[in-house]
């Protein structure tokens, strides 16, 4: 395998690893706070619906469309939709305390079946399958860094030929471990994930920590979503569940990373490495593989290559249920609504 | 004037629904005092007090602290007031150091924190009074006893002036009980109001200057410690005469029903819960068990329930009326039920083990008969004549028979689980916490239960809480020690301090 091959692979798997790390991060804070909400994939389908229909009615009503405007405007639409998300979710299980594994499991269907629902809707605008494109936001979003992103051959191509989504998920993996660790908002909001009748007893405003977390982390899974269409499809739909299967691997990243922000910044680049597999790893490799397991043919490898992201989860569940370390097990209230008069 | 007024309640009343929890109660609390807040079960003693921390908020009434009146919607108005509360279950975030319980909820000038000034605040108060707290532990890993400590701990720090305790001695043996004592009568130096709810008489009457009780959620009265005693406490308390002398029958002609021998137990973490026990039990006597919560009582039932994977080497020998031994280890739960071996466990939720919450008496009469019969179909009638039977001989309070057990009171449900276990005429029958959390009157309705077994000539093996309880009512009284079997003792004259000891000290090993 050359290096170029190389370089290309981690760059591969750093652009899948962003979009899960969203999905992930966004999720870390929402169970801290005691929500287990399964409606990760849902939520990064409607911040990704979001973002491509505002930046296609930008781009159909203008003659000339300014990319940044389109990119930042792109934006706000995936944010404020993943803030619904986060809203519905938050007012079923805090405020009506309805189950929360229904409510999640729901909420992505529903925003699977709205987002490919207007998907389709927007590919028939366009004219047809694979006509829809909104290629000047999306060319805003992939933009990279000018100078840097060339002056340093190979390691300007490892870090820094990414858009600035793909920075803005790792910053924000750091800002969600610092503001978890280090700040009292993120004591007690651990506390409220914990036990949240200590921490309404503490003084803690429960439902507002509940609501507020879930929220802002539906908007960084929404920036996920958002991710994946302009950058990781390059502004196309795409109607193929694509997106949902990606959601669920940023679940099990969690558990991956035992709820740390931190690990989900290289837990995210491990798994968009192992994904990419099936595409990287030298020809020569795979036939004598296939020839130990008795494979027909070569690329029947390749779907159990595609296992390996999932077979990594389960193989570090185990050492994790192994180790047993209170610290890295979930928040120990995760899933359970909180009811104060409750007796 | 040094006893001024801290607290004045004025004709508080709070709902639950329907049922009344405080009605019209009216008190008041001193600073350099402690008060004792006296009441059964169900009185509404802690209802009460959650309304002074902010965890319920009053429906009528009015309250006044330091003079002026006050409206407490939140824990946190209550910490700006000086009023600090310990629950009896602690409020504490397990995998949280001490020092991180205790900032936790505090607002401070920056965002963040520093954890090394706190620990250093912490260490500063703990010298002042005495306390032995790390601020760098886990709460994991410390024992109730120190998580209580840290729980007044915490709430000194918030610089608390009105502190209130919620059955403080509950999980405490008495030395540690002593301890905590002497740290209150410190505290009331100190000039701190204090407030201590409890069943407890003889703790009432050792600490409290002032008693108030309450009965069924009404202010019944307040009395002065001094010219307070056991019988007039208890009257006003349950509002008629009871005996308070637990009875105690000679044990006749007892035979040997039960032969433990090296049992070891060890737990999902790899620790030694039972490590090599052995006794005996026999018939027509109650057996008690003592030591701190956690010690392997509760391994040591399910071990002869064979419930747990017993170490080999182990043996539980079973010796029947016509002097017949049957072996336990490996047989299976249920054969050993059909011998006649009983385990009624009362676990700290009361529900979890032994009945179901959802289901009603009948439903779960026939959790341990469900296979009498040999329709395909469930015959309810038995099942439903053995919990009316239960219902009215042990006078459980329920609106009906298929009520869902979980909505009766604490009470009522361990009726329910003693009674079913009694009614299949056990031959050894085994409790544990079979009055946990019961008030006085509705504990001697067990204990008498328990009596009329022992005098069938059932052989009781009884795990409890309370010392006091266990040398009245037992024959002998097995003291388990981290796992270990630290003397049998004849209840009749051993002394608490005795047993408190091997409670916590190995007696015959290491010292």
């Amino acid at each position: 395998m050359t290096l170029t091959t190389f370089i290309a692979w981690i760059c591969a798997a750093i652009t899948f690893g962003t979009i899960i790390m969203f999905g992930s991060v966004g999720e870390i804070l929402t169970e801290k706070s005691g929500n287990l909400n399964l409606g990760v994939p849902g939520i990064m389908y409607l911040g990704a619906i979001a973002s491509l229909a505002g930046a296609f009615f930008y781009e159909n009503g203008n003659p000339a469309p300014v990319p940044w405007v389109g990119a930042f405007i792109s934006l706000v639409c995936a944010l404020v939709a993943s803030l619904l998300g986060g809203l519905i979710y938050s007012f079923l299980t805090v405020t009506l305390r309805a189950n929360q594994n229904v409510t999640g499991l729901t909420l992505t269907i529903f925003g699977g079946g709205v987002a490919n629902f207007f998907g389709g809707s927007l590919v028939k605008l366009s004219g047809g399958v694979g006509q829809i494109s909104v290629g000047t936001t999306s060319s805003a979003v992939r933009a990279q860094i000018p100078f840097l992103s060339t002056a340093l051959g190979p390691i300007s191509t490892l870090l820094f030929s990414y858009g600035f989504l793909a920075y803005l998920a790792v910053v924000i993996a750091l800002i969600a471990h610092w503001v978890l660790n280090k700040t009292r908002v993120g004591l007690n909001l651990r506390a409220v994930g914990e036990n949240p009748a200590t921490a309404d007893a503490a003084g803690i405003n429960v439902t507002k920590y509940k609501y507020v977390t879930t929220c802002i982390g539906a908007m960084i899974e929404g920036l996920g979503g958002m991710y994946y269409v302009m950058d990781y499809v390059k502004g196309t739909w795409d109607a193929g569940g694509g997106l949902e299967a990606l959601g669920w691997l940023a679940v099990a990243l969690v558990i991956f990373t035992s709820w740390k922000p931190k690990n989900a910044i290289w837990g995210a680049y491990l798994f968009g490495f192992c994904y990419w597999i099936y595409l990287y790893i030298p020809s020569s490799l795979s036939a004598a593989l296939a020839k130990m397991l008795g494979a027909a043919n070569v690329t029947h490898m390749q779907n159990l290559y595609r296992m390996i992201p999932y077979i990594v989860t389960i193989i570090v569940l185990i050492i994790v249920s192994k180790r047993k370390r209170r610290e890295n097990q979930n928040p120990a209230s995760l899933g359970i609504s909180y009811f104060r008069e409750e007796r | 004037m040094n006893e001024s007024i801290a607290v004045r309640m004025d004709g508080i009343t709070k709902r639950f629904g329907s049922v009344i929890a405080n009605d019209r109660v009216s008190m008041d609390i001193r600073y350099s005092e402690i008060l004792s807040i006296l009441g059964e079960n169900g009185s509404g003693k802690t209802t009460l007090m959650n309304m002074l921390a902010g965890i319920y908020y009053p429906d009528e009434g009015f309250l006044y602290v330091n003079g002026k009146e006050v409206t407490i919607t939140s824990p946190h108005d209550a910490f700006e007031l000086g009023i600090g509360m310990i629950h009896q279950h602690f409020k504490l975030i397990d995998v949280f150091t001490a020092a991180e319980n205790i900032i936790l909820g505090m607002k401070g000038e920056k965002r963040t924190y520093n954890i090394d000034e706190v620990n250093q605040k912490v260490k500063e108060i703990c010298d002042r009074y005495g306390f032995d707290i790390d601020p760098k532990m886990k709460v994991y890993e410390m024992s109730v006893a120190q998580k209580q400590t840290l729980e007044i701990v915490k709430i000194l720090y918030r610089g608390a002036n009105i502190l209130i305790l919620d059955e403080p001695t509950a999980v405490l043996t008495p030395q540690e009980t002593e301890k905590l004592f002497n740290i209150l009568r410190q505290m009331r130096k100190d000039g701190k109001a204090i407030v201590l709810i409890t069943h407890k008489l003889n703790e009432v009457l050792e600490l409290s200057d002032r008693v108030t009780i309450l009965r069924k959620g009404q202010y019944i009265t307040t009395i002065p410690t001094p010219v307070a005693n056991e019988q007039i406490l208890t009257e006003a308390m349950v509002g008629e005469k009871v005996t308070l002398d637990i009875e105690r029958p000679d044990p006749v002609n007892p035979q040997k029903r039960l032969s433990v021998k090296h049992l070891t137990v060890v737990n999902q973490e790899r620790i030694k819960a039972l490590d090599d026990v052995s006794f005996d039990v026999y018939s027509g006597e109650i057996l008690g068990v003592a030591g701190i919560s956690g010690c392997g009582q509760k391994e040591l039932l399910e071990a002869i329930a064979g419930l747990q994977n017993i170490e080999s080497g182990g043996s539980v020998e079973y010796y029947d009326k016509d002097g017949n031994t049957k072996e336990l280890v490996g047989v299976s739960p249920r054969e050993i039920r059909n011998y006649g071996v009983h385990l009624s466990f009362v676990p700290e939720d009361r529900l979890g083990m032994g009945l179901v919450g959802s289901m009603g008496m009948t439903e779960n009469m026939m959790l341990k008969d469900y296979d009498k019969g040999r329709s395909p179909f469930l015959n309810r009638s038995e099942s439903s004549k053995l919990a009316d039977e239960i219902k009215s001989e042990l006078d459980v309070v329920t609106p009906s028979i298929d009520t869902p057990v979980r909505k009766l009171s604490g009470g009522n449900v361990q009726k329910v689980l003693v009674g079913r276990e009694i009614a299949a005429e056990p031959a050894i029958l085994m409790t544990a916490y079979a009055v946990r959390g019961l008030d006085i009157n509705k504990s001697y309705t067990i204990y008498n239960l328990l009596n009329e077994q022992k005098k069938k000539g059932v052989a009781v093996i009884y795990v409890g809480e309370d010392l006091d309880v266990l040398m009245a009512l037992s024959d002998r009284i097995l003291v388990l020690c981290a796992g270990h079997v630290n003397g049998v003792l004849d209840a009749r004259t051993a002394s608490k301090e005795e047993i408190g000891l091997r409670m916590t000290n190995l007696v015959k090993e290491e010292a």
